[in-house]
């Protein structure tokens, strides 16, 4: 009866395992395809069959100018909101988990509100209110947009990852002597950096490849996904394949990078109390 | 602490939230044009006077006044940023979905307290918004049945890898979503793989008979629309299920069994209950994008599977009819915000993503 148990247990237990590599493997077939057809040499306007392999498109990745320069563009924007979100939402996530105030909860909820609207609507508002307004669509409102949506991103996200911050230490150092701002960027600022960055990370990867909300507020101006959206219809070169792998490439570097030093950090930290 | 000491500390509190909430609200009166002309350059002068008056303020009191000032300081950019641009907007739209053109030559169209904006955008696109949710619902609940096992997998096998296995997750969600969803048009295409491989199997009569395939076709149908959803969202349910996951102490699960339960039942009555913060967050995550998207259903559905993402995307920017687009963003604001509330007062918002 136990061994009947158990064996069925095992089996259950295996079941799921193989249910989850199953589910990896979905997540990657798409990833494969692109990487796959990257190399393809294609016989019309679109990268669709099949048809030998070659590393041509490899060899000229920039051939499409149009396609570099809405990538350029897209980068553009990408750091300038990344930036002034960074700034904003590291702030409100400061206000928020480091003080005990008035309407924190009323500030929670508003922030959460950008988070859970369609991207549909938070676009086509903006662009009402610009074109309202008579404000012209370009770089300008574009960024705006962006930073609308990535400093609730970066407040959430930062928010939840300092929610158990000792912040005894900080009292610690201006006990010793330091002044409040002293303290804080000597103590505060160092440990809940890497928190900052890796929402900055985020958010930089949200903006790069943020179409819905774009779309409606872009005008003329023509960003890398803006860019493949059109292309879509008309025709398709291999290089956006090169490029969408060289992307894949670069966010698997600094993934790989940022979890190498999280485990070093979390040696040097491994004091015997940190041991769950 | 005394008393007249401690209603001494709690005035400039109320100082700085009045002065927060009165900035937020007259940035949005003056971008949404409550006041125009000479009241609005007095009010533009209220609005910065009332903040050099507190930062003056914070400046001559002493440690506790700034203390009880600061979180305010800290908010202020911030939530100013949101109130134009996002508050304000909808304000905008508000308006403008009440708004007709008074003739044909008009650029744009003037506030009439037009209804017929609201009636036109619920009969003419009924089953473009029946659609959109019953979509984003089935792939809302395939995201659920494909990620809760393998959150559940990482978070408790996953051992010392678990930070990558959760870092592998994401990494497919690093390239375009627009691409990731072209290659999918790639994989469901008539020539494909994955068609190719049904037909050798010999499937395509149990897929035409689940309504999956229509005429040896896997592209154009509604099934790929809600494939591409529920792929493009699934890493919104896993990441929050994880999380919910990982606090729980896998002794409770211990103990459960301890008692005479089976494996099964450990998981009904103590892990399935812990981790439900995580589902209804992730729900939620999925469930708002995909009812408001429109790319997978431009890339992999047919004018038959058309959403009201794209209804919306297409009175706005193509007809210009900016009022009907209001009008239906409004209302599928108005659907998702309401439901949105429903699940803030039975969770509380802290939990959220």
């Amino acid at each position: 009866m136990t061994r009947a148990h158990d064996s069925k247990q095992k089996w259950g237990r295996r079941g799921i395992n193989g249910f989850a590599v199953a589910a990896m493997l979905y997540l990657f077939a798409p990833i494969f395809m692109i990487v796959l057809f990257s190399f393809n040499n294609p016989k019309g306007r679109f990268n669709i069959v099949w048809n030998g392999f070659t590393l041509k498109n490899w060899a000229n990745p920039f051939s499409h100018p149009e396609l570099t320069d809405a990538l350029v563009v897209s980068l553009e924007i990408a750091f300038i909101s990344t930036l002034i979100a960074t700034v904003l939402g590291t702030s409100i996530a400061l206000a928020l988990s480091r003080y005990k105030f008035k309407g924190s909860g009323g500030v929670n909820l508003f922030l959460v509100l950008p988070l859970t609207s369609p991207e549909v609507v938070l676009g086509s508002s903006l662009a009402t209110l610009f074109l309202a307004r008579g404000v012209s669509f370009g770089i300008v409102t574009v960024i705006i947009a962006h930073v609308m949506f990535q400093v609730s991103f970066v407040a959430v996200t930062l928010r939840a990852r300092i929610r158990g911050f000792d912040w005894s230490l900080e009292q610690a150092a201006m006990d010793l002597g330091a002044s409040p701002r002293r303290a804080f960027w000597k103590i505060t600022f160092p440990l809940i950096l890497p928190g900052i960055l890796a929402a900055a990370l985020l958010s930089f990867a949200l903006s790069i490849d943020d179409f819905i909300i774009t779309f409606f507020n872009a005008g003329s101006l023509v960003t890398f996904p803006l860019q493949i959206f059109g292309a879509s219809r008309v025709a398709i070169p291999p290089q956006i394949n090169v490029l969408a792998t060289m992307l894949l490439m670069g966010s698997i570097a600094i993934l790989v990078g940022s979890l190498i030093i999280e485990s070093r950090r979390r040696r040097l930290n491994a004091g015997p109390e940190s041991k769950r | 602490m005394t008393k007249p000491h401690k209603r001494f500390a709690s005035r400039p509190e109320w100082m700085g939230l009045g002065v927060m909430v009165f900035v937020a609200l007259g940035v949005v009166a003056l971008a949404a044009e409550w006041v125009t002309g000479a009241p609005a350059i007095g009010l533009l002068a209220l609005l910065i006077s009332s903040v050099v008056a507190i930062i003056w303020t914070a400046i001559m009191g002493g440690l506790d006044t700034r203390r009880a000032l600061a979180p305010y300081g800290l908010l202020k950019p911030g939530i100013l940023w949101l109130s134009l641009f996002f508050l304000a907007p909808l304000w905008s739209m508000l308006e403008m979905s009440l708004s007709s053109k008074k003739s044909r030559f008009d650029f744009f169209p003037a506030f009439t307290w037009e209804w017929s904006n609201y009636s036109k955008a619920l009969t003419d696109f009924g089953p473009q918004f029946g659609r959109s949710f019953l979509y984003a619902g089935i792939a809302t609940i395939l995201t659920l049945l494909i990620g809760y096992p393998l959150a559940y997998v990482i978070a408790f096998r996953g051992g010392k890898y678990r930070s990558l296995l959760l870092g592998l997750i994401a990494v497919p969600f690093f390239t375009s979503y627009l691409i990731r969803t072209l290659a999918w048009q790639n994989l469901l295409s008539d020539s494909g793989p994955v068609v190719s491989v049904l037909e050798t199997l010999r499937l395509e009569n149990v897929m035409e008979w689940l309504h999956i395939m229509d005429n040896g076709r896997l592209i154009n149908t509604p099934a790929a629309v809600i494939g591409g959803l529920t792929y493009n969202f699934l890493p919104f349910m896993i990441l929050p299920i994880y999380v919910s996951l990982e606090k729980i102490d896998v002794r409770l699960m211990d103990a459960s069994m301890d008692l005479y339960t089976t494996a099964t039942g450990a998981f009904r009555r103590v892990v399935l209950p812990l981790s439900l913060p995580g589902i209804f967050a992730g729900s939620l995550l999925v469930f708002i994008p995909a009812a408001g998207d429109f790319v997978n259903a431009k890339f992999l559905g047919s004018p038959q599977t058309t959403m009201i993402g794209s209804s919306i995307q297409d009175q706005f920017l193509v007809q210009l009819n900016y009022p009907l687009a209001a009008a239906m963003s409004f209302v599928l604001m108005a659907i998702i915000t309401a439901s949105v509330l429903v699940y803030a007062k039975f969770m509380g918002t802290e939990d959220l993503t």
